[in-house]
Parts: C-alpha cells; structure tokens; sequence
C-alpha cells in the first residue's frame, strides 16, 4: 500500500491517471501530446504507477497501451469506507459537487 | 480508439488453483458476485452462463480458450439489460500467474466498437468484485455489500 500513496502523491502522476481515465488505453506517444514533459520524464512516472499497480500495459501489435488500474484504489476504499457509510458519502459528494458548480456560475 | 477495452490487475495471496476455484466454483462466486453463480461444462466452444438468484440470465456466452489454472477466456454478452444485450459480444480474459506467494490475477474485457454501455457498465463492477474476492481467499470473508444480488436490479 506504501508504493499506491507514494504514487500518487505527486501531481504529475495523477495527471496521467486522469489522463488514462479520460481515456483508457493510451501509447507513451499519445499521453506525451498532453503533458508538459519529456518522454523519459513520463517513462518515469508510468514506470512508478506501475509498480505501485495502477497502470497496466498491455501489447497489441507493436502498440504498448497504458491502462488506468482503479484496483489498488479500490481496497483502500473498501479498507476505510464501511458499506453502511457509501450511501451517505455518495450523497454528501453530489451534495458538494451541485453548491460548488452553482459558485462557478 | 476503435475498441472499448478495460484492464484490471490485483495481487492476492493464494495458489493459482484455489484462484481457478473462486472464479469458477459456484460455492465461491455466490459469496462474493453478488450471489451469482455460473452454469458451464468448462469445455472449448461449451455454452457459458451467469444465473442471477431469481432464475433469470444476467450473461451469456461460449469458452473460447480454457487452460486450468492459467487462463481462460470467454465470449460474453449481457442478457437481462436490453440495450445492453443489443451491443453484443464482448471478450473476457482470465490470465492467472504465480508470482512470489501471490498469484497475480488480469482480467481483460473488451469490445471491437467503441464506447459501449456494456463496457462502460462491468468496469463498475470488477474492481468492487476484485476487491471482495481477495478479501474472501486472504480472510475467509467476503465485503458485506456483494454478498447479495442487489434488490433495485
């Protein structure tokens, strides 16, 4: 669990995740259009989500494609967040998410 | 993107053997997939079917490939949603490989068109069920939440 929070605790990772959430099953190439790094610089990061599990590659012909691995996220959640509790949490985050659109506006 | 395809990796302390089991055995997948249970002979090109409590059919499909306790795969259609059922076949893969005490478990599913339902739907689903089945082989005990079909569906 040590490798998931260091993995994440970098805003540059979690840029590619939500990369490959907007967009699952991307090359290096594709996910270097996006970001403000060099190709070794994400090699890096990729090669840290992936030991820390929360992306995989997978080969389909000569293409190596990254995908988001929600898993490892997962059992931390079911870890902390009790069944009764989802519900509410779910509710409280609507909740949030409708006031803090109505601020934009 | 020309496909819709999902990916999912988890590490549980287990023997690929006992992992076979859970994925398939009746016993096991009503404890922690929702109480489902699967119908199939586990033979290449045999029919293959996920029973929900109430008699209906939530899937259906064929073996495509099956190597015990290594792999398997399945052509694999939603039955009880029809727009859904309309999407078609999908492809699931079971890839099972021992690493240290661990075996490590990938789960690819798939669909030549892009943006489906279907397979927007099952990535809800597989990380909660991934989660549960883990906990079953490492603990004895399933997550409370996908002991039971759930009432609504």
């Amino acid at each position: 669990m040590d490798n998931v929070f260091k993995a994440l605790a970098d805003a540059s990772r979690r840029r590619l995740l939500d990369l490959l959430r907007a967009d699952n099953g991307q090359t290096l190439g594709r996910l270097c259009e996006h970001l403000d790094m060099t190709r070794q610089a994400a090699t890096k990061h990729l090669k840290l989500l992936e030991e820390a599990n929360l992306v995989v590659t997978i080969w389909r012909g000569r293409e190596k494609l990254h995908y988001l691995n929600p898993v490892p996220i997962h059992e931390i959640a079911d870890r902390w967040i009790g069944q009764f509790e989802r519900h509410r949490l779910r509710a409280l985050d609507d909740l949030k998410k409708a006031l803090e659109e109505e601020n934009d506006v | 993107m020309s496909d819709s395809r999902f990916v999912y990796v988890t590490y549980i302390r287990t023997t690929p053997e006992k992992l076979w089991n859970a994925l398939l055995d009746p016993e096991f997948t009503r404890q922690y997939w929702v109480g489902t249970w699967q119908e199939s002979d586990w033979k290449p090109g045999a029919p293959w079917k996920i029973m929900i409590p109430d008699g209906r059919i939530a899937d259906s499909g064929e073996i495509i490939e099956i190597e015990p306790p290594r792999r398997l795969v399945l052509s694999w259609r939603n039955e009880f949603i029809p727009e859904m059922r309309e999407e078609g076949y999908s492809r699931m893969t079971y890839e099972l490989e021992p690493v240290g005490e661990s075996v490590k478990l990938t789960i690819i599913h798939e669909m030549d068109k892009p943006g489906t339902k279907f397979i927007a739907s099952v990535s809800n689903g597989w990380p909660h069920l991934l989660s549960s089945l883990k906990t079953l082989l490492e603990t004895g005990e399933s997550l409370v939440e996908t002991r039971r079909w759930p009432e609504t569906m």
